[in-house]
């Protein structure tokens, strides 16, 4: 089977699956399914950079998506200009004042040596961190203290009116900042992990994710921490507006829908449009580093770093490359992901879901293989919703042997929505086991 | 009197559940460092290993107690334990059976079982999920307090409080006895010996006869002994739940990898090391610097050095400091 005979197939497949859903079930769960696939088959691209084509063990994925949508709501909400006066400026000076002390510390660790060396970071250290913590909190207290039910936090830099509608485009100006500051935080942890074998830079960035995750549970002046942010503004019409349009009612009653369901509808495709460019545009550009010296320099180092090191390749930089560019991506998809959910909740960002769900994507699909890892990211996001939303009413259906108020029944179809790790582990262990390259290997 | 009372509430705060955390995870990491060493990669489903085990207990607990079968003073957890082990131990070798064997005979890259693990992972996170559900669950019974705060300040006269909890007495009593059996077994029995020669040179191990795949049973049985109990031991001592269970492979592997990954001796160490800094750095040491500083310099603050969601921070920053001046660990461990 040729390789683009394989590729139609597998569109083909993940097509009829959402087509399948749309005219069995509803097209509302469709579209949803598409717009998450989406951005689930950006997410898989950036693993994709990482692992196919560099071998970089990066478990840390959602530490990345979740950076992406901190960007998202320091971009896209309205700024808090009581926050701002009350504390903003104190708070920046002192992350300044910490990022001093950092850099501070690593010339003295560079420059000086012996005990003068120890004492002078010992002493650094300490005093820094407790001056720091001495303007930090003051800031932080006064930021939270503004309308705490809801605000307390800094807001973003959408100038568009209260709510922020007037300035649509700033959101999908959001999205790419997501990606830098993913960029930013991979370009640090790179630094520091990236020399570390593959098992030892698994568990450190699992361990960075779950700081991550930890410091927007807590930095409220930031984005509210577990107190959530909701009402994140939109790049597309709100339902609402598209209702209240003469024109829209009257095209809708045209195409003969009530005009309920087709703003609804046409807010989704609007998104899946969104998403779809730059989902194009990403897989052009992955295509095109596959396909370059660059990216055959990186399957080279992949397969023999000593090798490719005695041919003069820098194997560190080029690592630290293609981690900052893999992550920058994860971080567009995570910016884009809280921007279609319209509220920023770090308490769910789960590692299962969000880091090695991803790394399904991307094994099932064709580690190595853009359109592999792609497709796979619409497949597995396409499974991952079935099963939740179809496992109870299959669960009734196959113990419906059982005598109603069976305890065993009972249980049974409770759980049924868990059963989705199950699956998801079996499909992957099963992926391993027989087609070990993926459902699209590379070629 | 004062440095006293300092002395206890550091003590009741951060010295007893610092021990009984560290024995936790250090019976954790005992289990991912033999894996390490036997099998040969790091085993990511470990976390879920101990979630499962822990189930298990849990429903044959629920079982005892309805029948009427109880420890007294103790948790009836305890009973349960052997059960449970036995049942974990099964599933484990059915997954090495159905799922591991394959990969070890093509002699498959580290990193590739590693991935394969991740695969378990998730479907022992399900079967767990399916079996008892995501909710949090105590299961302790029986006395809860060995010394309980009034006792200690009546017997003693001071200030400040002691509590014991009898989880924690009972965490540490079984770790001690799980360990000595451990280094018994590794050093003093045949088996044992040819496991840890098969850690050092797997060639020279086969040339000697020394059955591998025994070798991966015992060590698979083992491990499940392991998990299990730690599981146990932390649910007893905090609550139940999947993800909390999941969440616990990082402190975890921290343990195992600052204290030298593949060595026992540095499992433990790296555990209870991990542990009290976890611990120390995200309590408030507000009272016992009152107590041990002058009143001039008696701290306004709570002296928090972290917030306690920081915690994974803290065991994080060990790992990468020692990671980058020790990449053996503090204690030699092995390195592929």
């Amino acid at each position: 089977m040729t390789d683009t005979l394989r590729t139609g197939l597998f569109t083909g497949l993940v097509v009829l699956l959402i087509v399948g859903t749309g005219v069995l079930d509803n097209w509302n769960l469709a579209l949803i399914i598409v717009n998450y696939g989406l951005i689930s088959a950006i997410m898989a691209l950036g693993v994709n950079l990482q692992w196919g084509l560099a071998g970089l063990f990066n478990v840390g994925v959602m530490g990345f998506v979740a950076l992406g949508g901190l960007a998202s709501v320091l971009i896209s909400m309205p700024p808090v200009p009581e926050a701002w006066s009350a504390g903003g400026v104190q708070v920046l000076g002192a992350l300044a004042f910490g990022l001093a002390v950092i850099v501070a510390l690593v010339a003295s660790y560079k420059r000086t040596s012996g005990r003068l060396r120890a004492g002078l970071m010992i002493v650094l250290m300490i005093a820094g961190f407790f001056i720091f913590r001495s303007i930090f909190d003051a800031g932080v207290a006064a930021i939270e203290s503004v309308n705490p039910a809801s605000t307390g936090f800094l807001g973003g830099l959408n100038f568009g009116g209260d709510s922020g509608r007037d300035w649509p485009w700033i959101v999908v100006i959001g999205w790419p900042v997501g990606g830098l500051l993913a960029a930013g935080a991979a370009w640090v942890i790179g630094k520091t992990a990236l020399g570390l074998r593959s098992d030892y830079l698994a568990i450190a960035t699992l361990g960075i994710a779950e700081i991550i995750i930890a410091v927007l549970k807590n930095e409220n002046w930031m984005s509210r921490g577990v107190m959530n942010v909701i009402g994140l503004p939109r790049p597309v019409p709100y339902e609402t507006d598209l209702q209240a349009d003469p024109g829209f009612v009257e095209a809708a009653a045209n195409l003969g829908v009530d005009p309920v369901t087709a703003s609804t509808i046409s807010v989704k495709l609007a998104y899946s449009g969104l998403f779809g460019v730059f989902l194009i545009v990403l897989l052009i550009l992955a295509q095109r580093a596959l396909h370059s010296p660059w990216g055959r320099m990186m399957r080279a180092i992949r397969d023999n770093e000593v090798a490719a090191e005695a041919m003069g390749k820098d194997v560190t930089r080029r690592h630290l490359q293609v981690f900052v560019i893999g992550s920058a991506i994860c971080g567009l998809a995570g910016a884009m992901m809280t921007t279609l959910d319209g509220q920023l909740t770090p308490a769910g960002y789960q590692p299962l879901r969000f880091t090695f769900l991803v790394w399904v994507m991307v094994i099932v699909g064709g580690s190595g293989n853009n359109f592999g890892a792609a497709l796979g990211g619409m497949l597995i996001w396409w499974l991952w919703v079935a099963v939740g939303e179809y496992g109870p009413d299959l669960m009734v259906w196959a113990t419906s042997a059982l005598s109603d108020d069976s305890a065993l029944r009972q249980s049974l179809v409770d759980s049924a929505p868990q059963m989705r790790f199950l699956v998801m582990g079996t499909v992957l262990l099963l992926i391993l086991r027989f087609s070990p390259r993926g459902i699209l290997p590379e070629k | 009197m004062e440095f006293l009372n300092g002395l206890v509430f550091l003590t009741n705060f951060v010295i007893i559940p610092a021990t009984a955390y560290g024995a936790q995870l250090a019976l954790g990491a005992l289990g991912i460092t033999l894996v390490y060493a036997i099998l040969r990669f790091s085993n990511f489903a470990h976390g879920d290993t101990m979630a499962f085990g822990t189930a298990v207990a849990i429903k044959i607990t629920a079982g005892l107690v309805a029948l009427g079968v109880t420890l007294g003073p103790l948790p009836t957890a305890l009973l349960a334990l052997p059960i449970a082990i036995i049942v974990t131990g099964l599933l484990l070798l059915g997954t090495d059976w159905l799922i591991y064997k394959f990969y070890r005979e093509q002699k498959a890259k580290p990193v590739i079982l590693v991935i394969v693990s991740l695969g378990v992972m998730f479907v022992m996170n399900g079967l767990t999920r399916v079996f008892i559900g995501v909710r949090d669950i105590q299961f302790t019974d029986g006395a809860r307090f060995v010394i309980t705060v009034r006792q200690f300040r009546d017997a003693t006269g001071l200030d400040e409080g002691l509590a014991i909890r009898t989880t924690q007495a009972i965490t540490l009593v079984t770790a001690v006895i799980v360990m000595a059996a451990l280094f018994w077994f590794l050093n003093r029995t045949r088996t044992g010996k040819s496991m840890r020669a098969f850690s050092d040179n797997e060639d020279l191990a086969l040339l000697s006869g020394i059955d591998p795949d025994r070798v991966v049973r015992v060590t698979w049985l083992i491990v499940a002994a392991l998990a299990t109990t730690a599981g146990v031991l932390y649910g007893l001592d905090k609550s139940f739940k999947a993800f909390t269970y999941f969440q616990l492979l990082l402190p975890m592997f921290a343990a195992a990898i600052v204290g030298g990954i593949g060595n026992p001796v540095g499992a433990i160490v790296g555990g209870f090391l991990i542990a009290f800094a976890e611990v120390t750095i995200t309590y408030p040491l507000k009272k016992v610097l009152t107590y041990w500083l002058p009143e001039s310099m008696a701290p306004e603050g709570l002296v928090q050095l972290m917030s306690g969601d920081y915690k994974f921070a803290v065991s994080f920053m060990i790992l990468i400091i020692v990671l980058l001046f020790r990449p053996t660990g503090l204690f030699k461990g092995q390195s592929i």
